[in-house]
């Protein structure tokens, strides 16, 4: 039987790469370990190596190809003893699709269509598409530019260019005093920024993820955001301690936590966790020029996304203001952070059942923008909050104290929460997607508080 | 204040930061004559028992055994079977070739991710066969060997990775963070160095309870700029606590080089002198060194003489893990220089001298290991591979949170069974 070659995942995270070389032919004998192809992700140049013995029936994708999903077949082996042009026949119009290379581009993610606008934006400005990851380098870069404080620290964040490439090419343009690399150590590390921080300089202390932050939660939440409060006001701790946060893909229970809830806790931080690349730019600068200690809580699965972002000579966004990124009547769907993608989501599906739902993306969780929840409630009524993280003391909590508070009389109908299962997130595909929330939950909620089923 | 001081600070020396950075990048000539390789045998070899500082000498100065004729030599030559030799190449022989075949199975899609220990098999087969069954491993996630040399099933590894129907993790965890209790073998966790206090509190237990079993942690050389290690030593040494920390120096923390945990200015081994513990420093690719030095700290920590810090000098001689890509920061020729070998090769070279192995037996070995290999995958796929049908029901996410499944995870693992009836009215309703 023939042996479909498919486009590997070289990372838990990659979805699609760039097919650079085809090191075989058709026709070529193989065996195991013979290097087929090089394919490129965001994060490296990875060899594709043959696992069976056999011929190269036929190439399917040609080399150059970009964007091809991750599973698509890209060629078709033949086994020993099989006629290998016989053996490309079959699976080569199901695959014939992705050999083009405009035809293979990926779906594109629900992106937030802003009908209320920014009011920060003048109208009329110029939107560039960029991803969140682009964005975050530049709102580092241009802070870098602007503040020759401002430095960032962090393991593999220079020679690396980061974990997941956010801090790519600033070791170029600021060079190895600016962008440091650390010894493996986050306790390390958050302490050596603090102090930096009280020493008068601006630091951005980069988490590989947040998870290897619970080491340095001492640091954060005992002395950056105590600081201020125990010196009288006499010495203030400006730093910013940012990486990802929540669920990625497929790294299990230890690394698929949302700290969200956990720092927005804390008087004395600020939190915020956007969602676009306008949102991570603007917010970002706004929190290296913060005096007050920002723990900035990005998403590994939003890095790769394009999103609109105004160029603007130094676009800075308010903290503590949410954004309504849809507007509607007849139910409020707040979020953050990759629940928002999820909340529009579902919004779309609602709209197609007769629902016009309201999203709001709440972008900093302390302080919280109250006042926006509470308005739109006053609009729809009805609340529900889809959050990727556990329902216990969450901000969906939170938000649901907030509604019981000082939006009873609001109410048509009880707050609802949409969040993860209350278990630590399994590994396997299967059911870490049931452990997820996704749209389709969000969209039950809603059509529960509307009393439509 | 800044602006208060200009005018007086201009007279002053400046202070200038350091950075560290390694001798050699991509494309780089690497010449490795700057390590001081001495020659094997010439090691004094101190009393199990000896008061710590004996061995302070010995924290900078390596440990070796096999010399370069192949013979051992010396007091540490720990004077093994050929029969245990054998078995140990042949242990070594076999992660290697299951690393070859599960890296090549991740770049097929039929698992998310793996790690090889290529260059370092002698780090945990030998020190593994230097212990007792009953003595606790607590490893970090590069230690594949100790669960082979301890004979667990290849197929179990197997169906972890594949996180398949199979899986003894239940679906939990990522591929190759095993847990295998019946081997005494800890559950391995994501985090850095986190099992060393841990290690050293299961030893601190197992002497207040007047056990005998000792425990034995593995770190990287990177993960000793933890906390967790630094805490992990002190508490040893104020406790006397019978552990062993076994440090793999292989040059390389992903991308960050050695000296970014401290080894520009002092060794690994060297960090017992400050805690007062016995330290070594030992050839990591020469097996019976690596063996002998194992024993010994087995054997102290067994006389309640103390915890042992060993430091094994190897080489990471691939990419950290399947999503890494080495070139992108090291010279291609610092695997081809190394001064010290491959542990295999060594081995190997050591029987055929002694007239126990020959070439051809080795060929034969190899080609026996690949099979074996390759019949445990094919046996661990009938239980299905990453993203295929064969996984773990549903309702089992649900289970081992609590020791007691508490209400609402009971209704949800219920609503699970009855969502899957729903969905596939003729299947497996699991």
């Amino acid at each position: 039987m023939a042996i479909e070659l498919k486009m590997p995942a070289l990372s838990p995270t990659m979805e699609e790469g760039t097919l650079s070389r085809w090191l075989v032919k058709e026709g070529d004998q193989v065996s195991s370990g013979t290097v087929l192809a090089e394919i490129e992700t965001d994060k490296a140049t990875m060899e594709f190596e043959s696992i069976d013995e056999g011929t190269v029936g036929q190439i399917l994708v040609p080399e150059g190809t970009e964007n091809v999903k991750v599973g698509t077949i890209i060629a078709v082996l033949a086994a020993e003893g099989e006629d290998a042009s016989a053996a490309a026949a079959a699976p080569a119009a199901e695959a014939a699709p992705a050999a083009a290379p405009a035809a293979s581009s990926a779906p594109e993610r629900p992106r937030p269509v802003a009908k209320a606008s920014d009011p920060e934006v003048p109208a009329g400005t110029n939107m560039i598409k960029m991803t969140v990851r682009d964005a975050l380098r530049d709102a580092m870069a241009e802070e870098m530019r602007r503040d020759e404080r401002v430095f960032v620290i962090g393991e593999e964040v220079a020679e690396y260019q980061g974990a997941y490439k956010v801090t790519q090419g600033l070791l170029a343009e600021f060079g190895p005093k600016r962008v440091i690399d650390t010894p493996i150590t986050e306790y390390g590390f958050a302490g050596i920024g603090t102090g930096a921080a009280m020493g008068g300089l601006r630091p951005i202390v980069e988490f590989m993820t947040f998870n290897f932050a619970m080491q340095a939660i001492d640091h954060i939440i005992n002395s950056a955001a105590k600081t201020n409060y125990m010196s009288g006001g006499q010495m203030r701790c400006p730093i910013v301690f940012r990486g990802p946060n929540g669920a990625a893909s497929r790294v299990g229970a230890q690394h698929s936590q949302n700290y969200g809830p956990w720092f927005a806790n804390v008087p004395g931080l600020i939190v915020i966790a956007p969602y676009d690349s306008s949102d991570a730019k603007g917010l970002l600068k706004a929190a290296i020029r913060s005096e007050d200690p920002v723990v900035f809580l990005e998403n590994e699965l939003v890095y790769g996304r394009n999103f609109e972002v105004a160029q603007l000579d130094d676009h800075v966004l308010p903290i503590g203001k949410a954004r309504i990124m849809r507007e509607g009547s007849d139910v409020t769907i707040v979020s953050y952070s990759i629940g928002v993608g999820l909340a529009l989501e579902a919004a779309e599906t609602l709209a197609g059942e007769g629902i016009d739902a309201e999203v709001i993306d709440l972008r900093t969780l302390r302080p919280l923008d109250k006042d926006t929840v509470l308005a739109s409630l006053a609009k729809t009524n009805r609340l529900i909050i889809a959050e990727e993280g556990w329902p216990v003391c969450s901000i969906a909590s939170e938000i649901i104290a907030i509604c019981m508070e000082e939006g009873f009389d609001l109410l048509d109908a009880p707050v609802l929460r949409v969040c993860n299962e209350d278990v630590p997130l399994p590994y396997a595909a299967n059911l870490e997607a049931l452990a997820l929330i996704d749209a389709p939950r969000i969209v039950a909620a809603a059509k529960n508080v509307c009393y439509r089923d | 204040m800044a602006e208060h001081d200009a005018a007086t600070r201009q007279n002053r020396p400046r202070l200038s930061l350091h950075v560290p950075e390694p001798l050699f990048r991509p494309g780089d000539k690497v010449d490795f004559t700057h390590l001081v390789i001495p020659h094997a045998g010439l090691q004094p070899r101190p009393d199990e028992s000896c008061h710590p500082r004996e061995t302070f000498a010995l924290c900078t100065d390596l440990v070796r055994v096999l010399d370069d004729d192949h013979q051992a030599q010396g007091p540490w030559n720990p004077r093994l079977a050929p029969d245990q030799l054998r078995r140990i190449l042949r242990e070594m022989a076999l992660i290697r070739a299951f690393d070859s075949r599960m890296y090549r199975l991740q770049r097929q899609g039929k698992t998310s991710f793996y790690l090889k220990c290529s260059g370092e098999e002698a780090t945990s087969i030998a020190a593994t066969h230097a212990l007792d069954f009953e003595d606790m491993i607590f490893p970090s996630y590069r230690q594949q060997g100790c669960l082979i040399a301890r004979g667990y099933p290849l197929v179990d590894m197997i169906n972890q990775i594949f996180s398949n129907r199979a899986d003894k993790l239940k679906g939990r965890q990522l591929p190759i963070l095993y847990s295998a209790k019946s081997v005494n073998f800890f559950t391995i966790s994501g985090n850095l160095a986190t099992q060393l206090p841990q290690a050293t509190g299961f030893a601190m237990a197992s002497a207040s309870r007047g056990d005998s079993k000792i425990a034995v942690g593995w770190v990287g050389e990177g993960s000793t700029a933890e906390g967790d290690f630094h805490s992990a030593l002190l508490f040893a040494a104020v406790y006397n606590a019978p552990v062993i920390f076994n440090i793999v120096n292989n040059q390389w923390a992903i991308s960050s080089f050695s000296g970014f945990a401290g080894a520009e200015r002092a060794t690994f081994a060297a960090r017992a002198i400050g805690y007062g513990i016995a330290g070594l420093r030992v050839d990591g690719n020469d097996v019976l060194a690596v063996y002998a030095a194992q024993r010994w700290a087995a054997d102290r920590a067994r006389a309640n003489a103390g915890p042992t810090l060993i430091e094994y000098f190897t080489f990471r001689a691939e990419g950290h893990s399947t999503s890494d890509d080495p070139t992108a920061y090291r010279s291609a020729q610092e695997g081809v220089e190394w001064p010290l070998g491959d542990p295999i090769a060594r081995l190997r070279d050591h029987l055929i001298a002694i007239g126990e192995w020959s070439i051809a037996q080795h060929e034969s070995m190899d080609g026996e290991l690949d099979e074996q290999v390759k019949t445990a995958t094919r046996e661990a796929e009938k239980n299905g591979i990453l993203g295929h049908g064969l996984h773990q029901p549903d309702r089992t996410m649900f289970e081992d949170v609590f020791e007691d499944q508490p209400w609402h995870l009971k209704e949800q693992a219920a609503q699970a069974v009855h969502e899957r009836r729903v969905k596939y009215p003729d299947g497996d309703t699991a």
